[in-house]
């Protein structure tokens, strides 16, 4: 059988959601990504284990099987976006290799040594970084998530994907450490009458996007580490830029160069694409903020219940500051309770909630829904497509923060369903 | 003796006045180093010189764009790039808006911006100035923007204008939702 083929049938088939390493061998005749193959005794305490090497990195169980699935109706892999498994993620932070990718051109093969950021434009002097320079710099660390602006984009006019994953697997959350970006445009001193900054990429696409000075000054990384090691490849290794609370494509990987003007650049990503068409015919431009926004991760769509104690879980966050309350719904937003929040609460940042549950075997409707400190309560997707329309089979496309609802019937199938 | 520690501070002070507060590294990046760096701005600013015809990127296109983007510019495994005009306004599921550059881009220079730096996909930033603005052209005359004797260079393509420009509205965000 054809690997690779296997794998997709596999994955289709919504196992993956509940999916064993068993079934993953003998679909794919290999340890899942990210493991290696051990013999297992039948008794680990009557048995040695595995040595330790002299040098290593570490790799995960063999057991575990939860991977990042391309989103497959992209006409190209290079070209396309990956989903983090949300449904499988537990506290707040998203582990490297599965934080979402979404990249232009492929993902860039960088050598960091040759390597060089460039600071041009509207400044006292043109400057150029290495690596090297730049890890010189104070640097900070912060915890942050980045979301494409397009996750949930499946989802405006009926409920499309099957599993949270593929509805809201464009969040992930990561500690990103670099020099604030406020550090290098002091050191270049730029000129009065600069607004804006232009961040562009070193991959294929050359991907740009025009940052406004203010946000630039005010709390944007350039990141040089994630989750206590270098930023991964498919993050833009060696260097991204983080804008936090910002639509993820701004947050530009591989990036290389800045460059200082007074006015937006007007770069296809700002304008073509990343803009909310209106049914009007009009488009917003530079909808910036990610607003709050949250989901059950668990129980959701492709899980199958047994009757008894569930604790319901998910995510919150809001590109505007902290998430205040997160009130959970069973009877489809009849009656909502404040769910337990993990703490610290940070501003920017995935924050988890949980709720007891206790489940008897009746059909319920779990939904989520946020508040954040500006006071802002998180929409229904009905809310959203009065104002935003329903123009083509996605909608205004990016932007959908609306509630989601998972449907438990009373066989224990949840499903993904609009209510 | 509290005199010269007076001095001492006043002194290191002013050397970091003087120096900007900087931390002085990296080094000076030179005009050849950023040459190969191309962002116009959407007044023009930024375009570098040459030009190109309409006749000069119908030839280029067949052999650097056509394969993704369809013989008819009606697009394939890359965007459909013209049409489209009248299409963006409705609210209908079953109907999707047609965003092309004719239809939806509000710069002409955007058009310059990209291709130069990100196509064609797989030898991104292979293609000459002169090349692009006749791509440029090509394009823009396909979609009816410009006439089929047109050549574009920096001035004449930031004067284009085009049939979206002043589609495009300020983020009115956050909204206010009353609660369910």
């Amino acid at each position: 059988m054809e690997p690779r083929a296997s794998r997709r049938r596999f994955l289709k088939s919504g196992a993956a959601v509940l999916g064993t390493a068993v079934a993953w061998r003998e679909a794919n005749g290999a340890a899942p990504p990210g493991a290696a193959e051990h013999e297992v005794p039948s008794d680990p305490s009557k048995a040695l284990g595995v040595p330790l090497p002299d040098e290593g990195y570490g790799l995960r169980s063999q057991f575990e099987t939860v991977v990042r699935q391309r989103y497959g109706k992209t006409s190209t892999p290079y070209s396309s976006w990956t989903f983090t498994p949300l449904q499988e993620s537990v506290g707040v932070i998203t582990p490297s290799g599965l934080h979402f990718e979404r990249s232009h051109a492929g993902t860039a093969v960088i050598d960091p040594a040759k390597h060089f950021l460039y600071v041009h434009g509207m400044v006292r002097e043109p400057r150029k970084y290495s690596m090297k320079d730049l890890k010189r710099f104070p640097s900070v660390s912060r915890l942050l998530f980045i979301e494409c602006s397009g996750n949930t984009l499946t989802e405006w006019a009926k409920p499309t994907l099957p599993t949270v994953q593929g509805t809201h697997g464009l969040t992930s959350n990561s500690e990103w450490t670099g020099v604030p970006l406020a550090t290098i445009l002091r050191e270049v001193g730029v000129d009065s009458g600069a607004k804006w900054v232009l961040a562009e990429g070193a991959d294929g696409a050359a991907m740009t996007r025009s940052i406004p000075l203010d946000k630039a000054m005010k709390d944007c990384l350039l990141a040089y580490g994630q989750n206590g090691e270098a930023i991964r490849p498919e993050q833009g290794y060696p260097l991204r830029l983080v804008v936090p609370g910002f639509e993820g494509n701004m947050n530009i990987k591989w990036l290389r160069r800045l460059q200082i003007a007074d006015a937006p650049f007007m770069t296809r990503e700002e304008t073509s694409k990343y803009t909310d068409l209106l049914p009007s015919g009009k488009a917003r431009q530079f909808t910036f903020e990610m607003e709050a926004k949250s989901v059950i991760t668990a129980p959701s769509g492709g899980m199958h219940l047994e009757r008894g104690f569930h604790e319901i879980t998910g995510l919150a966050w809001s590109g505007r500051g902290a998430i205040r309350r997160v009130e959970v719904s069973v009877d489809g937003g009849r009656s909502w309770r404040s769910a337990a929040l993990e703490q610290p609460v940070l501003a920017l940042c995935h924050t988890r909630f949980r709720l007891p549950w206790q489940w008897n075997g009746g059909e319920a409707v779990l939904q989520s829904r946020c508040i954040d400190e500006t006071g802002y309560v998180q929409p229904s997707i009905a809310q959203l497509v009065a104002v935003r329309g329903l123009n083509g089979p996605t909608g205004s496309v990016y932007h959908l923060n609306g509630i989601q609802s998972w449907k438990v019937a009373a066989d224990g199938a949840v499903t993904n369903l609009h209510a | 003796m509290h005199n010269a520690l007076w001095l001492l501070l006043a002194v290191s002070g002013l050397a970091l006045a003087q120096d900007g507060g900087r931390y002085g590294f990296g080094s000076v990046a030179t005009a050849q180093e950023l040459s190969p760096f191309v962002s116009p701005l959407p007044d023009g600013r930024g375009l570098p010189p040459g030009s190109g015809s309409v006749q000069a990127g119908k030839e280029l296109y067949a052999t650097q764009c056509l394969a993704c983007h369809g013989a008819k510019l009606e697009g394939g495994q890359g965007d459909r790039l013209i049409g489209g005009r009248g299409s963006l306004a409705g609210s209908d599921p079953a109907k999707a808006p047609i965003k092309t550059v004719e239809s939806y881009w509000p710069y002409a220079t955007t058009l310059f911006d990209y291709i130069k730096r990100a196509m064609p996909l797989t030898t991104p930033g292979s293609l000459s100035n002169d090349q692009v603005y006749a791509l440029c052209a090509y394009i823009l005359s396909e979609a009816k923007i410009i006439p089929e004797s047109a050549t574009l260079d920096a001035r004449s393509l930031a004067a284009v204008k085009m049939p979206n420009r002043d589609g495009f509205v300020a983020d009115p965000r956050p909204e206010k939702f009353p609660t369910p």
